[in-house]
């Protein structure tokens, strides 16, 4: 309770200018990384793009995960949200153009999780089973839709989905070449911030740009409106909101819809953008990513961000270049050692001593080999979190109540 | 008294599945197909000889991750790692059979034994998270679920620990030699795995241990309250590691009988998901080791004869939508029920004690 | 002056339970009005009924001379009335300023919070009536004490002109009391007015203007502090006889069933909790052990229990060094253990009542043999336990959440009792139990005592230590401060030594 004060992660995600300093810290870095391994992929304009389309999904799933979880319900369902989302995003996409498609998906993520809503709120029964249950049955529900609706259409089949036709893009023009060039002279820091600009300003999708507004937009009702306060407040003592004459139920009811129809985006987004088309398991556990990207955030937007840009830059990598993601074993050497530095002040020498042999065994792994099996790739935001987990779960500051069932009227018993 | 015990054992998983009955049949008179001659026809194909034994090796390895999740349940561990809890085990069990070659008798339990130890291994990840780190298993078993995934496919690579089957494309483990392989019953056609013995045995023990032991006592106990629990003198955080321990050990012989009596080997081509529907049979059986047996079947029954419905012009995702609603429907209605069973203990007793509230007023007054 | 709050003949029925009848109680305006009673009297019922959380089934409260309709809190908070409640309604994970405008948010447009002014306004508070709270900080780091100051400002932020307390005092160490009791009278001098709801008698004499006093579910009689004493108070609470006799004097045996060797104890953050504790109990003596709540108590029976181990220092129960045995031995080895929080720790709330009967003796005969329980014996000795102890139950499968509290600790108390225990820690035993449950466990209490246990019995309730303590040790801040002889100790001699003023 009272270490929250000596808590530097939350301190740093608390105030924007900390988080501010640490992104520009991270920069510093992975660009002193490039320019130690001359993998100059990492931060290529090339990669940055990649990056964004990556992390849009996975970002959207954990904003869905941070909206419901603040109100009080855990939703484990949001890899089902966001296969409905794949499914009514190309469907209607399909019928009447990308941006419907994204609007119907957004409308029957909301919808569907009027049941999750319903489930656990009013009757009150496990999250996790809910949640579970509704992956899978939208798993089947996709399936069963695509066999019905897509088979018989120009290109379509129980697994895929006929084109949709694709969004416009727009460059900013004088910027991109310039930033473009700028890149490809590999300055220190300098090429790697117009890289990422680049990244930025080139090929920019409406919807990308859109669904990445409603991080800060979500961050901005939560803390600065009244609803925000409430759903809050519903998530960290419902009891006492109900006191002051909050409606509980319906507060929740609102998030998880909320959550629903977020999730439902990112998936909408992964056809309708990413691909042009409905593939079947194309979320491919990004739900679960987004979820481990809210605990990784520690429920805070810009945590929620930088887990969502780490999962999604990893998986840009792999998908790029594999010796990048080799490249920033780099990153973990020094983070870890940088760590475990910091338990010197604390005396705490068992927790040095480990960083460091985490951090010595990661270089041996680097030193040895030239690349990451892709099939470690693939589980690293999962073993990241796991890790986060394992070391930080004290300083992480879930939603108080978030997970235990709320009967109005009875002293809840946790 | 009996017959009402009876009456609201069954009400829940009986309303579960006709509101999922109901609701499939809505969506088949979308499609415009009958439900009645639809449910009809996956009756008739589903009791064809042909199939059910079939279905009955399927169900041994759905009573397995059924009987993990309960164990699991009964600590209120959400064991939702029994996928990457069965597959890592399986992998390794076939990996230590086809690089083995002992006679039969030591064989077989070595590749068991292997597959328990393995699955109790991954679990306790999970356990001590929970107990040491305060780390929900639900988040850190999906975690590992993945990490699992990576894992296999890793070491499946050939030459590392799996190869190219001669006669298809799949990664798989090397063959587990003869003497490893366990006997099938011939019947209707089909061969039932004689593992089901060890699913029965397992099944008979669960219940024994947790109904009449003192360990039980313990393990049942902490679920129930794990301060109560640390209280009485039971050492709490040791029986929840324990508890997921054993419920991964199980989940580790979830695939066994698979494995032993047919593919004899491991492949990428063994499923996922029992994760889900153990932990759905659990809760359709409410943890009761013969409940559970009877929502294995019919689980079993289902995927069985969902094929046929493709024949019909029907998709068998139907089927995958069904268990989804049933799930959801048996959870909701035993909380309902476990909401009016509560009102009416409270009344019983309520009334116990007014009579003597009543007396004692009287008491007073006379005083 | 005038009166603002007036209930007349209050009655609440529960299931099995007459909680209030005819209760009348007038209070006037600028005062602080004390409610005293022993738990289970029917404060809380009365103040959750003033405060709309819980509806009367007849009666009349008039507020500023009308009567009043309440039936939420919404519509207390909108006369005017507040409540800050015994167990905070905070939230750790939010500032105090949120937590504060939770639900009377100031906004511009209708939905975006206005901070600027709520922080004025809170500032406008905190100054008026000197509450010391920093708007800005996250609750989370606040001591108790603050957490305090927050609820009330939160009340005041409403504009409540009627603070309900209850059992405000009961959290606080002494020097938190005394701020307390500074803010309360500042707000008075405001001319709001305080409803105070306490068990602990020097406080309402020192705090309040006027006493009303509740027993067993109704009003007794109104007094000024000036007119009255302790003693008439207490009479007046309990109804003159106490329940149950002072057992007559025994020798206590020279074995020891307890020795505590200077325990020092610190919690997770490092805070030191006990500090050097010696302490020995005898076979065939009760020692009380008194403190305010939260002084190292609950601490130091998890310490005899072996539930904790002690940091430096010597604990041995019926002869056996807990820091090397496990609860369950030490169990065994005859310890009964009577827990504070019956529900959660005494309790398998969803299990029967003889599930609950082997808890805690699963390994000793006759509850099990060896490996396998002994369900028949579990049984038929919850039977006796229903019989000998009055539990109230109509079966003894039915769950023990089912029963009411008097019951259940009943059948706890059984249980404990049932194998000769050698020792046995009774941490606050009757605390919210009704009279005649409160009996029956006293007199087992000496029963046990009398056949040679040694009672270690925790329990703020000064009437309880004095009734049935051979000696009592006085507990603070986590040391033994003294031992007092309760032939010759006047109550307001041990409630002196609780607050650390022998120091």
């Amino acid at each position: 309770m009272s270490n929250l004060k000596t808590n530097p992660i939350v301190r740093i995600l608390r105030s924007p200018s900390r988080t501010a300093l640490a992104w520009v810290g991270m920069i510093v870095l992975i660009s002193l990384v490039r320019e130690f391994t001359g993998v100059n992929d990492i931060t290529s304009a090339g990669a940055m793009e990649a990056t964004i389309r990556f992390t849009i999904p996975i970002l959207m799933a954990a904003l869905g995960g941070l909206w419901a979880e603040r109100s009080g319900i855990i939703n484990i369902g949001l890899e089902g949200f966001m296969i409905f989302g794949t499914w009514f995003g190309a469907w209607f996409g399909f019928l009447f153009g990308p941006w419907i498609g994204l609007l119907s998906a957004l409308l029957a993520g909301g919808i569907i999780a009027l049941l999750h809503a319903f489930l656990t709120v009013r009757i009150g029964i496990d999250q996790a089973v809910s949640g579970l249950a509704i992956n899978l049955l939208a798993a089947g529900s996709a399936r069963y839709l695509a066999g019905v609706f897509f088979t018989g259409r120009p290109n379509g089949s129980i697994q895929v989905s006929p084109p949709i036709n694709s969004i416009s893009q727009f460059t900013v023009h004088g910027l991109s070449p310039f930033l473009s060039h700028i890149a490809e002279k590999h300055i220190l820091i300098i090429s790697d911030v117009a890289g990422i600009l680049a990244g930025i300003v080139t090929g920019v999708n409406w919807v990308s740009l859109m669904l990445f507004l409603l991080l800060p937009f979500s961050a901005w009702i939560l803390w600065h409106t009244k609803y925000g306060l409430r759903m809050r407040f519903c998530g960290e003592n419902p009891v006492a909101a109900e006191s002051l004459g909050i409606n509980v139920y319906r507060t929740r009811f609102i998030a998880v819809c909320v959550s629903g129809a977020i999730a439902a985006l990112g998936g909408a987004y992964l056809a309708i953008v990413s691909t042009g088309n409905y593939l079947e398991g194309q979320t491919n556990g990004r739900g679960y990513i987004g979820l481990a990207a809210v605990i990784f955030g520690n429920w805070q937007p810009s945590g929620i961000l930088a887990g969502s840009f780490l999962f999604g830059l990893t998986d840009a990598l792999r998908v790029r270049q594999s010796t990048s993601v080799h490249a920033l074993l780099i990153l973990v050497v020094v983070l870890t050692a940088a760590y475990g530095l910091t338990k010197i002040k604390k005396k705490d020498w068992k927790g040095l001593i480990t960083n460091f042999v985490i951090s010595g065994l990661v270089l041996a792994y680097f030193l040895i080999n030239s690349r990451v099996p892709d099939e470690f790739v693939t589980f690293f935001p999962y073993l990241t979190t796991l890790i986060v987990l394992a070391f930080l779960s004290q300083r992480l500051r879930p939603p108080a109540m978030a997970g235990a069932p709320y009967h109005k009227g009875e002293e809840s018993g946790v | 008294m009996k017959a009402k015990k009876i009456f609201w054992t069954l009400i829940a998983p009986v309303a579960a599945i006709v509101i999922s009955f109901i609701f499939v049949s809505i969506i088949l008179l979308f499609k415009h197909a009958n439900p009645f001659s639809t449910f009809q026809l996956i009756f008739s194909y589903g009791f064809q000889p042909g199939n059910i034994v079939a279905e009955l090796n399927q169900t041994i390895a759905y009573y397995l991750a059924g009987i993990a999740a309960a164990i699991g349940f009964k600590m209120l561990l959400f064991n939702i790692g029994i996928d990457g809890q069965y597959r890592l085990a399986i992998f390794f069990a076939a990996v230590v059979g086809g690089s083995t070659h002992l006679p039969s008798f030591l064989e077989i339990p070595l590749i068991v034994i292997t597959a328990m130890v393995v699955g109790a291994a991954w679990a306790s990840i999970a356990g001590y998270l929970k107990v040491k780190k305060n780390i929900s298993e639900v988040i850190s078993n999906i975690m590992l679920n993945a990490i699992a995934s990576g894992i296999i496919i890793y070491l499946l690579q050939p030459g590392r620990l799996g190869t190219k089957g001669p006669h298809s494309d799949n990664l798989a483990t090397p063959t587990i030699p003869k003497s490893g392989w366990m006997p099938t019953i011939s019947m209707f056609g089909g061969q039932l795995y004689t593992f089901g013995i060890v699913a029965i045995a397992v099944g008979v023990i669960y219940w024994i241990i947790l109904n009449k032991t003192v360990f039980g006592f313990n393990l049942r106990a902490t679920g129930l309250s794990f301060r109560a629990a640390r209280a009485s003198g039971v050492n709490a955080p040791r029986m929840v590691f324990i508890t997921m321990a054993i419920s991964g050990a199980i989940a580790g012989l979830t695939g066994v009988g698979e494995c032993l009596s047919e593919t004899h080997n491991y492949s990428l081509a063994f499923p996922e998901g029992y994760a889900l529907t153990g932990l759905a049979l659990a809760l359709l059986g409410r943890n009761n080791p013969i409940g559970v047996a009877f929502a294995a079947f019919f689980w079993a029954f289902l995927e069985r004869a969902a094929p046929i419905l493709d024949l019909n012009g029907i998709p068998n995702e139907i089927v995958l939508m069904m268990e989804g609603t049933i799930i959801l429907a048996t959870v909701a209605s035993y909380e309902v029920v476990k909401r009016i069973n509560k009102r009416q203990q409270q009344k019983l007793v309520g009334s116990a004690q007014i009579t003597n509230v009543e007396s004692k007023v009287t008491k007073e007054s006379a005083v | 002056m005038s009166k603002v709050i007036e209930l007349k003949d209050i009655e609440k029925k529960y299931p099995g339970v007459v909680a209030n009848h005819g209760v009348n109680v007038s209070v006037e305006k600028g005062t602080i009005h004390a409610i005293i009673g022993e738990n289970g009297a029917g404060k809380s019922t009365l103040m959750k009924i003033l405060y709309g959380m819980v509806k009367p089934d007849s009666g009349t409260i008039s507020i500023n001379g009308e009567v009043a309709k309440i039936k939420s809190p919404q519509d207390a908070i909108a006369l005017g009335v507040g409540m800050v409640h015994q167990h905070f309604m905070l939230a750790d994970n939010a500032s105090v300023l949120e937590n504060i405008i939770l639900g009377s948010e100031p906004t511009n447009f209708g939905a975006v919070i206005d901070f600027k002014k709520a922080k004025e306004k809170i500032l406008s508070i905190v100054d008026n009536y000197g509450l010391q709270i920093d708007p800005d900080a996250t609750l989370g780091d606040l001591g108790v004490g603050v957490r305090q100051r927050v609820e009330i400002a939160k009340v005041l932020y409403r504009g409540a002109q009627i603070l309900i307390l209850d059992e405000p005092t009961a959290v606080l160490v002494p020097q938190e009391v005394e701020d307390l009791f500074k803010n309360l009278k500042e707000l008075t001098r405001n001319g709001l007015t305080i409803i105070f709801i306490s068990h602990k008698l020097d406080e309402v004499l020192n705090i309040a203007d006027e006493i009303t006093v509740m027993r067993q579910g109704t009003t007794v009689t109104r007094v000024l502090p000036k007119d009255t004493n302790k003693k008439q108070l207490a009479e007046y609470m309990i109804g003159g006889a106490l329940p149950t006799p002072r057992p007559a004097d025994t020798k206590p045996l020279p074995e020891k069933v307890l020795e505590m060797k200077n325990v020092f104890w610190n919690d997770r953050t490092g805070r030191e909790v006990l500090h050097d504790v010696n302490l020995d109990i005898h076979a065939g003596e009760i020692v009380g052990l008194a403190g305010v709540e939260g002084n190292g108590q609950s601490e130091l029976v998890e310490l005899i229990m072996g539930l904790v181990k002690p940091a430096s220092g010597f604990v041995s129960t019926v002869g056996l060094d807990t820091a090397k045995n496990t609860t369950r031995k030490i169990r065994d080895n005859g310890t009964g253990y009577i827990p504070q929080d019956r529900q959660r720790d005494g309790l398998l709330m969803s299990a029967s009542l003889w599930e609950n009967r082997i808890l805690g003796h699963q390994e000793t005969e006759p509850m099990s043999k060896g490996l396998w329980l002994n369900k028949k014996a579990a049984q038929n000795d919850s039977q006796r336990i229903v019989k000998e102890f009055d539990v109230r139950t109509p079966s003894i499968s039915v769950h023990a959440s089912a029963l009411s509290g008097g019951n259940q600790q009943k059948f706890i108390v059984g249980r404990e009792m049932s194998s000769e225990a050698k020792m046995i820690i009774a941490a606050q035993p009757t605390r919210g139990v009704d009279v005649g449950a409160q009996a029956i466990i006293w007199d087992h209490l000496i029963e046990a005592r009398l056949k040679g246990a040694g009672v270690l019995l925790v329990s703020a309730d000064l009437d309880e230590l004095f009734q049935l303590s051979d000696r009592i040790a006085v507990i603070f801040s986590g040391q033994i401060v003294g031992f007092l002889d309760p032939r010759n100790t006047t109550p307001e001699e041990l409630g002196l030594a609780m607050t650390g003023a022998n120091k």
